[in-house]
């Protein structure tokens, strides 16, 4: 029950030119060894090029019941949308 | 919310906090590891989640068991390949349990002493080599069945689990059936061996979606938070009727003597299912329980002094890294 291994985060790119991505999580000892780990739990298939593994407790997540006073702001500022913006006809694109 | 509300915190905030979780997985959202959850549909999925887990964990054990022995190299490969999948659904299981608030040593403290259950069909031993294809075939058909409804379940990080472990199922069920193939259509004992893996596995495998619906306790309530889409015995069906043209196309029978197609209602109609026995393997009695549970445990204990040297050897590593800094 002591010396329990710590959580990481697993993040994998699986191509170049996209961004890594959350894949999931595992126990491991060291980073060496969650890197070794993520790659044989996570990229049996060849699902990825790159991986990033983080300490689980090294990440801050916001909280859900926030949710209101972080994300609603943004729901009323309809001018931050191109379509708020009236053209004349003749302007095909812009 | 409402000024009753507000003026009677507690018990109402939290009725309605669970009326508004109720409508959101009406509404097929998501629910994700820091949301508001009721505490019954987090032990509920802790529940579900873990044994599922567990049956990845203690299933690799009988197939385990054939790997030395594999027929041939391509067998081999792929044997081993499947049992390393088992090894990574688990830990993919394990993992969205643990989000919502289990530790990974508790779980496996719930498996050591008992308090949590793994799939009964992993308590039948695996006697020849047709039961690796029987498994692969019948076992991982059966779960694939049970499993891809689960890809759509409200839990987001089971979710997420089930579409990687349904996208690496096939192969297992393909690996299964083409073994059972080979032998059925070579000599005479190796078609004897296939039909008698089938014979000890069809069964089993049956019983391994779970107990009739009249019988099945959680059933309503897992249909409501989409833990499950199907009933068991919509499952059951299902896997017959896409079972039995499989052995008919490489001349295998099915053990039961009332199967019979009925076309009338489309399926198949089967025999009585022995729940006597399902129930005895579940509490403890199968011909493999204390077997399979004691190789976990003593593969837990026998690994302590790893897991504390890797971690002493973390430390040493972190340590030299502080005082080159300093």
């Amino acid at each position: 029950m002591k010396n329990n291994w710590p959580l990481w985060e697993v993040f994998v790119r699986s191509k170049n030119g996209l961004e890594h991505r959350h894949f999931g999580s595992l126990h491991a000892a060291d980073e060496e060894m969650a890197l070794e780990n993520a790659r044989d739990v996570y990229t049996r298939r060849n699902e990825g090029v790159s991986i990033w593994v983080v300490q689980s407790k090294h990440i801050k997540a916001s909280n859900p019941e926030n949710n209101g006073e972080l994300f609603e702001p943004a729901q009323d500022k309809v001018y931050r949308h191109p379509t708020f913006y009236t053209l004349p006809d003749e302007v095909k694109h812009m | 919310m409402s000024e009753k509300e507000i003026k009677n915190p507690g018990t109402e905030r939290s009725r309605s906090l669970e009326e508004i979780f109720e409508q959101r997985i009406a509404r097929d959202e998501k629910i994700e590891p820091k949301d508001w959850m009721p505490e019954k549909y987090r032990k509920t999925h802790i529940r579900q989640i873990s044994q599922h887990a567990h049956s990845e964990i203690v299933g690799m054990l009988p197939e385990g068991n054939w790997i030395t022995r594999a027929p041939s190299l391509r067998r081999k490969v792929a044997l081993l390949a499947k049992v390393q999948d088992e090894a990574g659904h688990g830990l993919y299981l394990y993992s969205a349990c643990e989000t919502l608030g289990i530790s990974r040593d508790e779980l496996y403290e719930q498996l050591h002493t008992g308090k949590a259950k793994y799939s009964s069909i992993f308590n039948y031993p695996t006697v020849t080599w047709a039961d690796m294809g029987a498994i692969g075939w019948l076992v991982d058909g059966a779960a694939i069945i049970n499993q891809v409804p689960l890809c759509s379940t409200s839990y987001g990080p089971y979710a997420r689990a089930m579409v990687r472990v349904c996208k690496e199922e096939s192969f297992h069920q393909r690996q299964g059936f083409e073994i059972m193939m080979k032998l059925a259509n070579g000599s005479p004992e190796q078609k004897e061996m296939a039909q008698d893996a089938l014979n000890r596995w069809w069964w089993p495998s049956l019983m391994m979606l779970g107990p009739t619906d009249a019988e099945s306790v959680h059933t309503e309530q897992s249909m409501k938070w989409k833990l499950k889409r199907k009933t068991n015995d919509e499952l059951r069906q299902q896997f017959i009727d896409q079972t039995v043209p499989q052995a008919d196309l490489i001349g295998l029978t099915i053990p039961d003597p009332d199967l019979k197609w009925n076309d009338e209602t489309g399926h198949y109609d089967f025999g009585e299912i022995d729940w006597d026995e399902f129930w005895q393997v579940v509490k403890g009695h199968g011909p493999c329980n204390k077997e399979r549970l004691s190789a976990r445990v003593n593969a837990w204990k026998n690994g302590e002094w790893v897991r504390d040297a890797a971690m002493a050897y973390a430390k040493k590593q972190e340590d030299k890294k502080l005082k080159k800094a300093i």
